[in-house]
């Protein structure tokens, strides 16, 4: 499969990662050829088959509605490169 | 501080009872016996690794003080009668995905270099509750996506048999520290491997258990649904008595499983009579190295000399493991990263225009580029219009690759073969090359993918005398039979230290 | 305008569920609070830490989803949405999208005297986002992650309404439904209930639709109304110069009353749906939708066939008792309490929602209890005060939930039934107004009114008008 520059800026988007234009031809490739790889298993007949997203039939995994967490804030935001008034301090960000 | 000077010079008679050539039930034992305090135990390891680690570059960070203080509080513990498990005072290493309060837990990358969780792990918790010493960090693939440990933001690990070759990975710096016996036994996490491949190269052994056998809470995520952690250590035993301490449900992680035969070391028994042993004919292939494909068929030998009945079959679908596991791994990664994004924790780019030019600096120049090229890959199959053709076509065949398992234990009690195609191989020689790189996963991650457990032991060494893996796979929560099985072949074999590490003090 | 339009418009509501705690965590729900007090590891998207569902989101969402006749899905997953934004930690919402909780239901409207049916495509459960706030001082922005990870259930309508009224219509059925299932209190002001607008126009005829846009940011009815207005001629007037309508996402901007497109490079929209690893499926067996039906209250619709046929109350009196949960509540609360039906009903009609005129203010936010309605409803009845007085006792309690008992006490206003007091007042009265006194027995049965006012001003008030006729009568 051919990857073009427009992928692999899309996906850049999407992933969030700027690459460099040596970074880009590397992805390029790099991606072109794993895809190719993973194409076999396309060998493989799976009409009839059910997409397995968890291997073990386990469900049904609650909490009860009940608080159990109190005011850790300050360690929280220990880890925060910038915070202020006991927020996350970001770059200005309309929503 | 009187204290632990007075305790150190004790020391010196502890120094020639060799305790890091111990195991860590033997160092639990003598702890026990009052032979050995648990800060001669802790101190050995502390000072092994000051001695040799700068070689071999097993550890991100080592908590001297912080173990030391530990070992304290354990002895006092013990002295008190409270503390009476195997591994008391014993003293362990954590691969640095695993978080540690107030610990720099870095997952070996430059995002999370000054990241100090504030919460610990519940397997690491559960270690500390019987009473094991936690001496640091260890070094791994950043974010655990590798099989070589060349990947770390800290520099490669290298295999204390031959400095020249790679530990495998990614958790090569917990299988090295322990090969090189820095420490006595670690944990790591297998995600398609990454506990048992490393145990092969560095000649060690190492669990991975079923899926949500384990607490995955405080594990930093790699690919969620196959992630396990797990013991590596110098024998089986050792292996099962972690694995007994660290397995325990755990509401905080859902997809744990409340189960009530955690006791492992019930399954130390040196018995395989009419135990069923398939070999997949499909896994000796071309593809494996002739010397590991004898020293497999030698231990299937053994073991069929202590009565287990052992078949060659065919296992199926082995070719199409790894690149669904690349697949789902990928995609899952490319998620479970996003957080990475200097706005909560860790890195964050000095010089930025706006959010997000600060999200793609920060991220770009947080993380290496094996971890970009597997969130690229992972975001694009999982991108609007290829997820049916990828990501789901994936799942198809992991529930192909688990029927066909499924199928196999109907009539096996154990699927045995190799660790790995190859003994490690040199430092740099795969990096180049993503997919041979990934090929060298063929054996371990169809096991990931299937949630079994498995458990990598010595079984041989190359004619370069480079350590080779042989890996026991059972069916889901069936551990114990591949403890029993793993057990009894060692009963047939030394431990064998790496040249290096024999010769230390000579 | 040369063409006659339709408006097309779909909705997708979000309700924040009443839960004490968030979907995936044990932090408190409470509003209010400092920046980030309510959270943990989980809701900050702390590596390593994982999600455990909330069994409580679970049952309200199929409450929901049972009382808007929706099929349950007996197998349900999570799946996360990954997008990057400051205010969603783990940069993707824990969300439903292949096999969300309900499906296929529907709620009966009626708007501009007609009834109809707006089917529901779906009913999902997803995770709140935080909050962010603009920091004048550094031009920048600080997130709180309070609202992070707040149970949010996303009903998701087909595009079955054709005008701001039955728009309107159906949020105010929906917020009742949620509303009488105690599952939210659905307060559009408070974001506890939001809309977004996906509105299409076509040449009334059409039977294709035409490109549909989505407003987001609607606070109130009123901003709603006047957003579907404002996109319905935006959308007019393109078509009419020719130029195409762009499927986008548009935020409503209510005191400018213009909306604008959210729209940017590097905002994909692709969100790589997958199912979420952390979290297990979940199963909804037979015996738990039992228990969850068994569960349900009564609604509107069966309340008002009740009070028809047990309380007999005119339908006017039902529409607006069972308008609000909180009024029907008290209403039956109070009656709970021992007061005639019709009384309670009365009160409600004529007092209560003329004090709520006077004060501007919501059914759903009547606080006076029933205990101390039901008092008065008996004072009265028992002519312990008269009319006149139960009202002015009734403002305290309609704004202060006074004890009537002890209020009546403390300020004497109780009735005086001294017959001796009472026979002078109204000796005195026939005394000093004698035109009243002859235009009475003239014939002219009004005038004993005056008297009777003449009395109750002497007495201040506290007799019983009806004692104080019958005596005025005898007396003359």
């Amino acid at each position: 499969m051919i990857i073009t520059d427009e992928t692999i800026d899309y996906v850049g988007i999407l992933a969030k990662l700027e690459l460099s234009d040596e970074e880009k031809l590397q992805a390029k490739k790099d991606m072109s050829e794993m895809l190719d790889y993973v194409s076999k298993l396309n060998e493989l007949d799976t009409e009839n088959v059910t997409a397995m997203s968890h291997t073990f039939p386990y469900n049904n995994v609650f909490r009860e509605d009940v608080v159990t967490n109190g005011d850790d804030r300050e360690n929280l935001l220990k880890n925060a490169p910038e915070q202020k008034d006991g927020c996350y301090k970001v770059p200005k960000t309309f929503d | 501080m009187a204290a632990i000077r007075c305790l150190r010079h004790l020391t010196r008679e502890a120094d020639k009872m060799n305790i890091t050539g111990m195991t860590a039930a033997e160092i639990g034992r003598k702890i026990k016996a009052k032979e050995i305090s648990v800060i001669e135990a802790v101190t050995a390891c502390l000072d092994a690794i000051e001695q040799y680690d700068k070689e071999y570059n097993c550890f991100v960070t080592v908590d001297r003080e912080g173990a030391l203080k530990q070992a304290i509080e354990v002895q006092k513990k013990i002295d008190a009668g409270e503390l009476t498990g195997p591994l008391a005072g014993v003293p362990i290493a954590i691969k640095d995905n695993m978080c540690q309060e107030g610990i720099l837990t870095s997952c070996s990358s430059k995002i999370l270099s000054d990241f100090v969780p504030t919460y610990t792990a519940e397997a690491v918790l559960k270690l500390m509750e019987a009473g094991a010493v936690i001496i640091g960090k260890t070094n791994m693939d950043e974010f655990a996506m590798g099989s070589t440990t060349e990947t770390s933001y800290y520099g490669e690990t290298k295999n204390p048999w031959d400095i020249t070759k790679v530990p495998g990975g990614s958790s090569g710096g917990s299988a090295a520290a322990v090969a090189a016996e820095e420490v006595p036994c670690a944990l790591g996490s297998d995600t398609g491997g990454s506990i048992r491949q490393p145990a092969s190269f560095c000649g060690v052994t190492g669990i991975k258990p079923t899926y949500g056998r384990v607490s995955r809470y405080g594990l930093i995520a790699y690919g969620s649904s196959l992630d396990q952690i797990g013991p590596i250590a110098k024998d089986v035993t050792d292996c099962a008595t972690i694995l007994e301490a660290i397995s325990q449900y755990d509401k905080k992680d859902s997809t744990s499983v409340n189960r009530t035969d955690n006791d492992f070391t019930t399954a130390l028994v040196d018995d395989v009579k009419g135990m069923k042993i398939g070999l997949p004919r499909d896994y000796f292939t071309e593809g494996l190295d002739s010397e590991i494909k004898d020293a497999v068929y030698k231990a299937a030998e053994v073991l069929k000399s202590k009565g287990a009945i052992v078949e060659e079959f065919d296992l199926g679908m082995v070719e199409y493991a790894i690149p669904a596991y690349y697949i789902i791994a990928s995609a899952e990664a490319s998620s479970n990263l996003e957080r990475f994004d200097g706005v909560k924790y860790g890195y964050r780019t000095e010089q930025y225009t706006d959010l997000h030019n600060m999200y793609k600096k920060s991220r770009s120049e947080g993380f290496g580029a094996e971890v970009k090229r597997r969130i690229m890959l992972g975001s694009f199959v999982l991108s609007s219009g290829y997820y049916d053709a990828y990501y789901v076509k994936a799942l198809k065949v992991k529930a192909l690759i688990k029927q066909a398992y499924d199928k196999a234990f109907e009539k096996y009690d154990v699927i045995m073969g190799p660790v790995a195609p190859t003994t490690a191989l040199d430092m740099g020689a795969s990096l180049s090359d993503p997919i041979k790189m990934y090929l060298g996963d063929v054996y371990t991650v169809p096991v990931n993918l299937a949630g079994l457990p498995g458990i990598s032991l010595p079984c041989g060494y190359d004619s370069d005398g480079m350590p080779i893996g042989l890996q026991m796979v059972g069916d889901a929560f069936h551990e114990k039979t591949i403890i029993r099985a793993a057990y009894a072949f060692e009963q047939t074999k030394e431990y064998k230290r790496p040249a290096g590490v024999s010769e230390r003090g000579l | 305008m040369s063409k006659a339009y339709e408006t097309v418009i779909g909705l997708e509501v979000h309700v924040e569920l009443a839960t004490k705690t968030k979907i995936f965590c044990g932090c408190s729900t409470a509003f209010g609070g400092a920046p980030n007090t309510h959270t943990c590891p989980v809701c900050t998207g702390m590596p390593g830490s994982l999600p455990v569902l909330n069994k409580g989101v679970v049952e309200k969402a199929v409450a929901v989803g049972l009382a808007t006749n929706c099929t349950i899905t007996r197998n349900c997953k999570f799946d996360r949405k990954n997008y990057f934004y400051p205010d969603n930690p783990q940069n993707y919402q824990i969300s439903q999208l292949y096999y969300p909780i309900c499906r296929d239901g529907k709620v009966e409207i009626e708007a501009e005297g007609k009834k109809k049916f707006v089917r529901i495509h779906e009913i999902h459960m997803e995770e709140d986002a935080g909050k962010l706030v603009h920091d004048p001082y550094t031009d920048s922005s600080l997130v709180d992650f309070n609202r992070s990870g707040v149970p949010l259930i996303e009903i998701v309508s087909e595009p079955d309404m054709r005008s701001a009224e039955e728009v309107i219509a159906y949020l105010e059925k929906l917020r009742l439904i949620i509303q009488y299932l105690g599952a939210s209190d659905c307060k559009l002001n408070e974001g506890s209930m939001r809309a977004d607008v996906n509105l299409s126009v076509r040449e009334v005829g059409s039977e294709t639709f035409g490109t549909r846009t989505e407003t987001k940011n609607l606070n109130s009815f009123k901003a709603i109304a006047r957003a579907i207005e404002n996109e319905r001629e935006r959308q007019i007037d393109l078509i009419e110069s020719g130029e195409p309508v762009i499927q986008e996402t548009r935020r409503w901007d209510d005191t400018k009353e213009y909306s604008y497109a959210m729209r940017s490079k590097e905002d994909a929209q692709d969100y790589r749906y997958f199912p979420d690893p952390d979290l297990v499926p979940i199963h909804i067996s037979d015996e738990w939708l039992e228990e969850i039906k068994a569960a349900q209250p009564e609604f509107r619709d069966e309340k008002k066939l009740r009070y028809k046929e047990e309380y007999e109350l005119p339908d006017y009196d039902i529409d607006i008792i069972t308008n609000t949960k909180r009024m029907a509540d008290l209403f039956e609360e109070t009656i709970a309490l021992g007061a005639n039906p019709k009384k309670v009903s009365n009160w409600l009609m004529v007092e209560t929602m003329r004090l709520m005129k006077e004060h501007q203010m919501d059914a759903d936010a009547l606080a006076f209890s029933a205990e101390n309605f039901a008092k008065l409803i008996k004072l009265a009845d028992d002519k312990v005060i008269n009319g006149t007085v139960a009202k002015e006792v009734f403002e305290k309690i309609f704004t202060d939930d006074i004890d009537p008992e002890v209020y009546v006490k403390e300020h004497g206003l109780a009735t005086v039934n001294d017959e001796g007091a009472l026979k002078t007042a109204c000796e005195e009265a026939i005394r000093n107004n004698p035109k009243a006194v002859e235009d009475y027995r003239g014939g002219k049965e009004k005038a004993l009114g005056a008297l009777v006012g003449q009395v109750m001003k002497a007495m201040k008030g506290k007799a019983d008008p009806s004692s104080v006729n019958k005596l005025l009568k005898e007396l003359l």
